[in-house]
Parts: C-alpha cells; sequence; structure tokens
C-alpha cells in the first residue's frame, strides 16, 4: 500500500488545508505554498515512516475543528491551529516538519532562496579561508595550561 | 565447533579498529564481531537532494529513531540526554562532528587539583605517544600551537575560518577570550588514500567524499591488510566463562540470526559505554550472578554524557551555514576551574557554523520564531543562512545513580535484553552550563546576533558515553585496571569509552582511541604474562 493511501481523503484535505497556514504562497517572494500539489504530492509520496504521527496528528486536527478543517471561517481555523500546536504534542510536531521539508526541498522555493538545485556530492561548495591574523590577539596573550601533577 | 581465536574484539568502532589495527603486528589470530556491515558511502544523505530530511528518519543520530535492524533499542525515558550513536563498520565515527580535541592533562588528577571524583591510574603522558599515533592514522587537520590545547602536530593545515569563523573570531577578540581553529579528521588535503574536503557541509551523518575520518576508511583497510578478520553482521548476546573464572567466547547471532559459539584465548570490549555494560550485565551467570567483571557492582554505574549547552543567534551577515563541516573553531577559556564561577572543573566551547534550510526551518518554527502564515518567507529570509552557534561542552562528573542497566522489558530484534538509561544533571554541572549560557550570549551579541534561543540541555546530545566500567587500581572502586583488564576476568579487556574514570570537558573520540592503543601497547609488552 502506498503511503498516498495511507492517509484519508478527508486527512489529505486537512493535511493541505494546514500546510497553506503554515506557509501560505507570496506574491512578494514568487513561492507558492506548502499546499501546492507537487508538494502535497511529496509529501504524500515520502511520508513512510512518519505516516502513522501524522495520521495521529490529523485525526487530533479533525477532532479540534469538528469539520474539515476548510469549511472553517478564518477565524475559527486560526483558533483551532493554534490549539493543534498548543496541544497536538510529537504528532503535531512531526506533521509540521514533515510540511517544512517537503517545502524547503521544492525547486521553486530553493531557487527563490539563491540555494543551488543539486546535492552537496559531488560538487560541494567553496570556503572562504580567511584572514588568520585574526588568531595574533590570542597567540600574544598566550597562555599556559593547567598544570598536572 | 569453531576454533579458538587469539584475541576477540566485539565491536569495530573507534577503539574496536584501533585495537585491532595495532594488535595485528603480533600475527596473533585476531578476530572482531560487529553487529553492523560496511557502509556504502553512494548511499550517504549528501549525495541526494533530500539530505536534509534523511537526518530525521534512517540518517537519524537515535538509534531508537533510526530503527536499523543493526541497532538496538535503548530506554532513555529517565534522561534528560538521549543516547545518540552509530552500528556498523566504524562504530559512531561514521555520524560524528570530527571534532577533535584531547584531554588535557589536568583531566587525569582532578581528584589532586580539585578533590572531586577520582584520579586517572594513568596520566596524560602515558597516552602521549598513542594521541600521536592516533592523530596519524585517523588523519587530522588543524594549527599547531594552541596557548590552551594539549599540543599537537596535525599532519594536514586547519579548515578555512569561513565567513562564520570570521564572525566569531572578531567578537572573542573583542571580548579578549581564547579561540583557536579546531583540530578535526577532516582531511583539508589528500591523505592516505582519502580525498580532501570539498565542504559538502553535512558531515555529521557520514561523509560521501570521505575526507571525514571514519575507522572503516582508516584503521579498518590496514588491519585487516595486516591478517585481522573482521565479521560483519554478527551481534554477541554473551561473553562465557569457564570453570575457572576466564573468558572461554561469545554467544552471538551471525548475519543469518543463527547462534554460534565463537571461543576465544582473549576477549576484549569495545561496544561504548552504553554497548559495554549491557553486554557484562547481560553475561552474568553463576559464578558472575550480578554481570561479568562486576565484583566492585559499578559496571553501568557513573554513567557521564557531557552535558552541552547550546545557544546560538542569527546576525545580519551570511554564515557559512550548511556549506561547510559544522565545527570549525575552539575555545578553552573557561575550562579551567575557577570556583569564583560557582561550580568546580569546566567546559570547552564549540562554536558552529550554521544549518541548511530544512533544518533551520524545522528548528525555527518549534522554537516560534519562525511563524506560521504571511509573515513566514520574510522571517525566513532574515533566519536562513545566518545562524551561529555556541555550545559549552561541560564536564560530568561521576555519580554512581546515573547509570546503565538492563530494562526488564524491552529487547533488540534478537531478544537480548535492551539497556536502560537512568541520569540525572548534577547540580554543579546546571551551574556550569548557565554560565556557558551567559557567556555564549555575551558572544553571540557581541558578534551582533538576535533573536536568541538556547537548548539546555541539547536533549539529542548523548553522544559521549563514558564511565560505565571504570579503569583504576583499585579492585573495589573500578572495573578494569590501569592497562584496560578487568580485575575479576584475567584474559578480559576494555578498550572503549566505558572506563574513562572522568570526562573532561571536551569530545571523547581522540581520548578514547589513545587508550584503545595504549592498552593494546600494555598487552602487546606483557604478552609472556599477560593473565597474571
Amino acid at each position: 500500500m502506498s503511503a498516498d493511501n495511507q492517509l484519508t481523503r478527508r486527512q489529505r484535505d486537512d493535511l493541505r488545508t494546514i500546510a497553506a497556514m503554515i506557509i501560505p504562497a507570496s506574491d512578494e517572494y514568487k513561492v507558492p505554498g506548502a499546499d501546492d500539489p507537487a508538494i502535497q504530492a511529496d509529501m504524500l509520496a515520502t511520508l513512510g515512516r512518519d505516516t502513522r504521527l501524522v495520521a495521529a496528528a490529523l485525526d487530533h486536527l479533525a477532532r479540534l475543528a469538528g469539520v474539515p478543517l476548510a469549511e472553517l471561517d478564518t477565524k475559527r481555523r486560526d483558533a483551532v491551529a493554534q490549539e493543534f500546536r498548543n496541544s497536538g504534542g510529537v504528532a503535531a510536531a512531526t506533521l509540521v516538519r514533515v510540511v517544512l521539508q517537503c517545502y524547503y526541498r521544492d525547486d521553486r522555493v530553493l531557487g527563490s532562496l539563491g540555494i543551488e538545485l543539486r546535492a552537496p556530492f559531488p560538487r560541494g561548495h567553496v570556503l572562504p579561508d580567511g584572514d588568520w591574523t585574526l588568531l595574533d590577539p590570542v597567540k600574544a596573550r598566550g597562555g599556559s595550561l593547567r598544570r598536572a601533577p | 565447533m569453531k576454533d579458538p581465536v587469539d584475541v576477540l574484539i566485539i565491536g569495530a568502532g573507534a577503539s574496536g579498529a584501533a585495537v585491532a589495527w595495532s594488535l595485528a603486528e603480533t600475527k596473533m589470530h585476531v578476530l572482531c564481531l560487529e553487529q553492523g556491515g560496511w557502509m556504502n558511502p553512494a548511499e550517504y544523505p549528501s549525495t541526494g537532494r533530500d539530505w536534509e530530511a534523511k537526518f530525521y528518519g534512517e540518517w537519524s543520530s537515535s538509534p531508537n529513531v533510526r530503527g536499523r535492524p543493526e541497532d538496538y533499542p535503548i530506554n532513555d525515558d529517565n534522561s534528560p540526554i538521549k543516547v545518540v550513536n552509530y552500528n556498523a563498520v566504524g562504530g559512531s565515527t561514521v555520524m560524528y562532528t570530527a571534532h577533535w580535541p584531547r584531554l588535557h592533562p589536568s583531566d587525569f588528577k582532578v581528584k589532586t587539583l580539585d578533590g572531586v571524583a577520582d584520579d586517572w591510574p594513568i596520566d596524560y603522558d602515558a597516552l602521549t605517544p598513542f594521541f600521536e599515533e592516533n592523530d596519524r592514522m585517523m588523519g587530522t587537520s588543524g594549527l599547531s600551537g594552541d596557548p590552551l590545547s594539549p599540543l599537537t602536530h596535525p599532519p594536514m593545515p586547519q579548515q578555512p575560518m569561513g565567513l562564520s569563523g570570521a564572525i566569531i573570531g572578531k567578537a572573542m577578540n573583542k571580548l579578549g577570550w581564547h579561540w583557536w581553529p579546531s583540530d578535526t579528521t577532516v582531511a583539508t588535503m589528500d591523505y592516505e588514500g582519502r580525498a580532501r574536503c570539498i565542504n559538502l557541509g553535512h558531515c555529521t551523518p557520514a561523509c560521501a567524499q570521505g575526507a571525514k575520518s571514519s575507522t572503516d576508511i582508516t584503521y579498518w583497510p590496514h588491519a585487516i591488510r595486516a591478517g585481522v578478520e573482521l565479521r560483519t553482521h554478527c551481534r554477541v548476546r554473551e561473553i562465557t566463562t569457564d570453570e575457572n573464572g576466564m573468558a572461554s567466547g561469545v554467544v552471538y547471532y551471525d548475519k543469518d540470526g543463527v547462534e554460534q559459539f565463537q571461543p576465544a584465548h582473549v576477549v576484549i570490549i569495545a561496544c561504548n559505554g552504553v554497548g559495554t555494560p549491557r553486554l557484562l550485565l547481560n553475561s552474568a551467570s553463576g559464578r558472575f550472578p550480578n554481570g561479568l567483571a562486576n565484583s566492585s557492582g559499578l559496571v553501568g554505574k557513573n554513567l557521564m554524557f557531557h552535558p552541552y549547552a547550546q545557544i546560538y543567534g542569527f546576525v545580519k551577515e551570511p554564515t557559512d551555514s550548511n556549506r561547510a563541516p559544522p565545527t570549525c573553531l575552539w575555545s578553552k577559556e573557561f575550562y579551567d576551574t575557577d570556583l569564583s564561577r560557582g561550580f568546580v572543573r569546566g567546559y570547552g566551547i564549540q562554536f558552529g557554523r550554521g544549518a541548511g534550510p530544512v533544518f533551520e526551518a524545522v528548528a525555527s518554527e518549534q522554537k516560534g520564531i519562525l511563524p506560521w502564515g504571511a509573515d513566514h518567507h520574510r522571517v525566513f529570509r532574515k533566519l536562513n543562512g545566518h545562524r551561529l552557534a555556541v555550545s559549552a561542552i561541560c564536564e560530568d562528573l561521576p555519580e554512581e545513580h546515573n547509570r546503565v542497566t538492563l530494562d526488564p522489558v524491552l529487547k533488540d530484534s534478537h531478544g537480548i535484553p535492551a539497556p536502560k538509561v537512568d541520569y540525572t544533571i548534577s547540580e554543579n554541572s546546571r551551574k556550569m552550563m548557565e554560565h556557558g549560557l551567559a557567556r555564549g550570549r555575551e558572544i553571540l551579541e557581541t558578534a551582533g546576533a538576535t533573536d536568541i534561543c538556547i537548548n539546555n540541555p541539547i536533549p539529542w546530545g548523548g553522544w559521549h558515553l563514558l564511565g560505565t566500567a571504570r579503569m583504576g587500581t583499585d579492585p573495589e572502586r573500578s572495573v578494569v585496571n590501569e592497562w584496560g583488564r578487568s580485575h575479576d576476568v584475567k584474559n578480559l579487556f576494555i578498550v572503549d569509552g566505558s572506563i574513562f574514570v572522568t570526562s573532561g570537558g571536551v569530545n571523547p573520540t581522540s581520548t578514547i582511541q589513545a587508550l584503545a592503543l595504549y592498552i593494546a601497547d600494555q598487552m602487546k609488552q606483557r604478552l609472556a604474562n599477560l593473565f597474571d
């Protein structure tokens, strides 16, 4: 059974709604929200070992909301989200982490942050060697190790 | 029945690899049993686009989260600091930061100097040649001449200072406090078949470049070429003893899960400060009802972790974030005892270069400084790539109530009882941590950082597993003698961090390996009367 099938339709709908509340789309930064279809698809495809806790978080969210989250007015939805954050524990934290880790590996998002779209290996990164004369005051001050008898 | 081996080593990590390599020159039949397998660098996280996400799952530093077949569960519910480790050829050197300080000479004499804990039965000078040998084998980089650290001779130059190092260095100079580029086991040039560091930036969960030294790519190739046999996916259940109270071999489960008995003339345990007491306690028998080598009652007691107090903030200038090894500098400004600070002993400081975008988002959201909603994007751009971290690594003094026992319920995949950790942070450590946080705040504010947050302690910071089978000359107050041999079982040796008497205020792997080489050398010198 795929991870996609391990969340119910209601759970997937609520995941999309809460994801958009965490990270909405932005015209200013030209980035999608976390409810973007591609980002949602990434979440569902890679839930893996997090499925149980994310499902538990969404069940908790459903209990707090009473109806699909998207059907609440903005004020009520914000109140439910706040209660979810306060009372959701490890499950809620896992859900939020899943949203963030999928959002911040999306090409459009990384591109907007100026991050290269590649794995660290094999190209790595270039690091400035720095000005080692900064150490001169430390050398000048000196010091000694505590004596051991 | 299998033929007996001369020496059987349990664990192929930092200390097991070093002792195996050292004993290879004796031409004895040396066998190492390792519960994990060989690593495949092509599968390391930094080879993929989802490199950060893996740290929350299959590459978590916690064996309880990872849950690989090679891992064993650890009940650490009753500890504010959670155990982290790695189980494979290379052990936790596969998954460490490669920060490479040594214990200081004064760390071996804490009772004499400060009236607390106990002195070690050996001193720094006894280990000096083995520190040097180990640095050559592991391949260290650094800058010799640190006035407040033991003299080292790294064969490679120090890591680049980078953007983060420069910001920290300037702040430390304004405060007039000591700082220095860290010795590390990251190769800064091609070295002994290892390629130089190219700043993959995600060093802790294994280095795909092979620039970070782990014993699977340093000691083990040499040891195997010299004739040491290494059997992987073999989990030892217990050490057996004969009618004379000598170790006779081990019972283990092979890669197919089949129980095997391997006889041996000498057994060496290299399983870390949690795995070693677990194995000794699981080796209880009629002759040794309280666990093997435990006539002192100290097996599993005096667990020391090094509580980490971390404070971090965000500067306006860009930092190195994930584009460099995570640590670059250290400070020993507060390492030695100064009773005016309100505590005894002291701490080292590690400086962190920064974090990648996923880690930054997750950590900052959890701390409440990265909001949900419309302002998320603006705040994230202020935080991401601007983090600096200061961590005080506090000397943890031995206390018998901090201990490893066997969990009455929890078992590993072979049905072997799992370890249970009971640990509290002492009042002395608490004061030390508060002092470290206050100094860290001064450093960060001097660097211009804002949005300052703390982790006190770093909860997933139980890297350093020390003290649970301590060395000493008194059999009633120690588990092994001054050269690593069990007081009770004359052909049983322990070479890992569990034999530490005190912890110092620095990362211990360099000292663990120097100790392992020292014990191997003692064994070689005493071969004719090893069991006397």
